[in-house]
């Protein structure tokens, strides 16, 4: 009934090699939130206007609730619970902290990755830059001007320069 | 069933029993909203929060408070370990667990640090008062030469002579009752609070860690989707849930009205709900977004005298000019980041949910009337709430998450998807204003008849000096106002409920005062006021602002505005440019001046501030509800549009000093402004008043036209 049948995928999730037997129409949100119970990733809008359950496929910032399982077959997938590493904090997350770029911190999740990405192919971001690469982002708190100085910062500091 | 049937005497030592070892002081919030409106609700009524030092030397302050956004998990602590003299990460906060805090009826109002913040303050310096006493019998000095840092306590002329908090805290079982008020230190001292610092909470959330109402797994736990109406006042007629059925491990529940589909995996429970066939009777309703003003007015009940000054005849006929304006604005979304969302378990008679909500003891209240259980039969956990502002108040998701788990005998996760935030929303009600004023010869407001259609009545109070005023509240913001018979589906409090209509009209109608005095907006306000604190947060935010105003319309793009909200003084200066081509606006520049009294986390107040402006430009441009027929229009952020990154302005803020005052709300004040400034600076900008919220830019093309 409108459910095809389970099928095995397999990718790579925050590093790590992983199996998901699940229906391939599946979004990935769901997967991750509840089969996986990596509940970093969050829902807000689940029709892909407001970027809250954005996630990294491949180093593409993806719109998890409009991105079926089927699609990460093979492929590397990061969420929040992936961006520091052992234990340290990424770039972004210390600058968000030491900008306080957040408030109730529903958003943030998407921020980050959607920032991180972003910083992949551009580690120079303008002011411009940055409004136009996560303009889809919705931040109901209205954090947004301490969220692009946040992204401004991590970005010195990843270039090795002083934040 | 009566609600005496669900009282209970919560057994006191039962209670103290789970507060544990250390050193404990009980205190009451000076909130009289916070504390439960009738006797015998089953509360201790002798305090309603407390702290515990523990024998780890941690400090931890209990309340019914919620985090929601607004940052009281930091100010709070600051405001306690100043009081206690200990490090700021030595406090932890429990907050909104109906197990271990005690009855508060909510956070909402801009009120927890203003009124939960003085007594905790007591609290802790009664603590700390408690443990110098301790070390003065243990390390057999007097008490007067004792001094407490960072934890420890210490011999002032021998400061190898200490012991810690910690060590004090061992083996004690101390509890005492905040019953006088003990000093608390000058503000001048303080090295903790005042000072601006960074959100306590910020890890867990830049991490993911942080949980949310959502993000709860039990075992064997099931969610669960929601047969819902087309429409409000939609009834229902028949429904065939085979096809639902055919889904492997799904559940369907039919209970009266509620009928709901249920799957481990939420996704799963959707597309299930989507084979369910239902058909409904239509909605009777009439109204949508062109017709409810005129119901609104129709609709009014008598009014209420807010307040009243003088006498209107005197005030015409003294009056050389009069101005007669209406000022209307549209329904609005809470729309918060996290949808309505709550878990509930029942095990062995006890019910533990998990609920985004800013009023946890009232859910626990309504949990246990619907379950039939005694109050202490339910436990109502609060993690953090993706955003509220008012929304959160209520949310049936909780009871219905409730009756779930008692049907089907698992732990039940309904969360709402973003169709039903907007169709379930307490709005923030239309509403319509009718104002009439009158200046006398040498330009002074001298009248001001006030009437207000269903904003509610906060702010609606002129802070100007005007001899001769009268304003009536016809209908307010809730149930209890007389609004929700009225409005087409659900109102309520909206951050900062009233005072953005209320602001938006009044301070609409001083500026077209001031171009009829041939003022400019600043100058007439400054010579209608005589109240200095207002005079002196307008100054300073012209000061910061560096440009000089003119009489209106300039072209320059310059608004104004100043306002009292329940004690926070505040006035704030836009610029923006208006295409006239395609009627839309661009906010260059926001100032906005604050005095909110003692500033515990400066920090924390700008970002309120800034919140407040950001999220204000929504109501200001493109939020309203649209509506027909009992069906909610705008269902997800495509058409019901919020700000994004490309609306943001410059924003300045200037927190204005003036610590000699006790602590004020911040939360909700500089959002109250933001319709106002943004029509009164398009008017400067273009010479057209625009009269109804949101100022879309069809509304400025036909005024241009």
């Amino acid at each position: 009934m409108g459910i095809t049948m389970e099928k095995n995928f397999r990718f790579k999730l925050n590093g790590k090699t992983i199996n998901v037997i699940s229906s391939p129409d599946r979004m990935l949100l769901w997967v991750l939130r509840s089969d996986l119970e990596l509940t970093g990733t969050k829902y807000s809008c689940g029709e892909g206007f407001c970027g809250a359950c954005t996630v990294l496929v491949d180093n593409e910032p993806v719109l998890s609730c409009q991105f079926p399982l089927k699609e990460v077959e093979g492929k590397e997938v990061m969420t929040i619970e992936g961006l520091g590493k052992n234990g340290k904090l990424h770039p972004l997350q210390d600058a968000f902290m030491q900008h306080n770029a957040l408030q109730c911190g529903y958003c943030t999740p998407g921020m980050l990755l959607g920032a991180y990405a972003m910083l992949l192919k551009n580690p120079e971001p303008s002011t411009k830059d940055i409004v136009e690469t996560m303009e889809g982002n919705l931040c109901r708190c209205g954090s947004y001007t301490r969220i692009i100085q946040a992204i401004q910062t991590a970005a010195r500091m990843m270039r090795g320069e002083r934040p | 069933m009566n609600e005496d049937e669900y009282r209970f005497t919560l057994d006191r030592r039962e209670f103290l029993k789970l507060v544990g070892s250390g050193i404990v002081v009980f205190f009451t919030t000076g909130d009289p909203f916070a504390l439960p409106q009738r006797r015998g609700r089953g509360y201790p009524e002798d305090f309603n929060a407390y702290l515990r030092i523990g024998e780890d030397g941690r400090v931890t302050c209990f309340t019914g408070k919620i985090e929601m956004g607004q940052g009281i998990h930091t100010s709070l602590a600051q405001m306690l370990a100043e009081e206690l003299d200990v490090p700021l990460d030595s406090v932890d906060m429990v907050m909104g667990d109906t197990d271990l805090c005690m009855y508060d009826s909510g956070t909402f109002g801009s009120r927890s640090t203003k009124y939960f913040g003085p007594p905790l303050r007591q609290a802790a310096a009664e603590a700390r008062a408690i443990l110098i006493q301790l070390a003065s019998e243990q390390l057999r000095v007097d008490q007067r030469n004792l001094v407490a840092k960072e934890g420890v306590i210490f011999h002032q002329q021998n400061p190898q002579k200490k012991i810690s908090y910690a060590q004090l805290a061992q083996g004690q079982k101390i509890e005492r009752h905040l019953e006088e008020k003990p000093l608390i230190k000058p503000y001048q001292k303080h090295t903790i609070s005042g000072r601006p610092t960074d959100r306590m909470d910020a890890r867990q959330k830049v991490t993911g860690e942080a949980k949310f109402a959502g993000d709860i797994r039990l075992p064997g736990m099931l969610h669960a989707k929601i047969l819902r109406p087309p429409a409000h006042g939609a009834t229902i007629k028949g429904v065939d849930v085979s096809a639902a059925k055919e889904i492997e491990g799904v559940k369907i529940i039919q209970d009266e009205d509620l009928i709901a589909v249920l799957h481990k995996h939420p996704d799963m429970a959707e597309k299930a709900l989507e084979l369910i066939k239902a058909q409904f009777e239509p909605s009777g309703s009439k109204l949508d977004n062109q017709n409810i003003f005129r119901h609104l007015k129709d609709s009014a009940p008598e009014g209420d005298v807010v307040t009243e000054k003088g006498n209107l005849e005197d005030g015409k006929r003294l009056s050389a000019k009069t101005f007669e304006k209406t000022y209307y604005n549209h329904y609005v979304a809470h729309a918060p980041s996290e949808p309505h969302t709550a878990l509930a378990n029942i095990e062995e008679n006890k019910a533990t949910v998990w609920a985004s909500t800013q009023s946890p003891f009232r859910a626990q209240a309504e949990v246990a009337q619907v379950l039939g259980f005694p109050q202490e039969k339910v436990r109502v956990i609060t993690l953090f709430v993706g955003c509220g502002f008012g929304g959160k108040n209520q949310g049936y998701q909780i009871v219905e998450a409730a009756r779930l788990a008692k049907l089907t005998g698992k732990p039940v996760q309904v969360a709402w998807s973003r169709k039903e935030e907007f169709f379930y929303d307490s709005f923030r009600p239309a509403a319509v204003i009718d104002i009439k004023s009158g200046l006398d010869g040498s330009n002074k407001i001298v009248f001001w008849e006030y009437h207000n259609y269903f904003a509610g009545d906060r702010s609606s109070q002129p802070f100007y000096d005007i001899p001769h005023l009268k304003v009536l509240s016809m209908g307010g913001w809730g149930g209890r106002s007389g609004g929700r018979s009225v409005h087409p589906f659900g109102t309520g409090a909206w951050r900062g409920p009233g005072s953005n209509t209320n602001v938006f009209a009044m301070e609409s109608q001083v500026d077209v005062m001031a171009e009829a005095a041939a003022m400019d907006p600043l100058e007439f306000r400054l010579h209608n006021l005589k109240d200095e604190r207002m005079k002196r947060v307008l100054i300073a935010a012209a000061k910061k602002f560096g440009k000089s105003f003119s009489r209106t319309p300039s072209g320059k793009g310059y608004g104004l505005t100043c306002t009292d909200y329940l004690g926070t003084y505040l006035a704030t200066i836009a610029e923006v440019d208006v295409n006239k081509n395609n009627g839309k606006v661009q906010v260059k520049r926001v100032v906005c001046a604050q005095d909110t009294g003692e500033v515990i986390n400066p920090e924390g107040v700008r970002m309120q501030i800034e919140g407040c402006i950001t999220m204000g430009l929504g109501y200001s441009f493109t939020e309203e509800i649209r509506f027909s027929n009992g069906r909610i229009l705008d269902e997800n952020f495509d058409t019901y549009e919020i700000p994004r990154f490309s609306w943001t302005p410059q924003i300045e803020t200037v927190l204005v000093d003036n610590p000699e005052m006790p602590p004020q709300g911040c939360g909700e004040p500089a959002i109250t402004s933001m319709g106002a400034v943004i029509a009164n600076a398009v008017y400067d900008a273009v010479g057209k008043r625009m009269f109804t919220l949101p100022i879309t830019p069809d509304q400025i093309l036909k005024a241009l036209s």
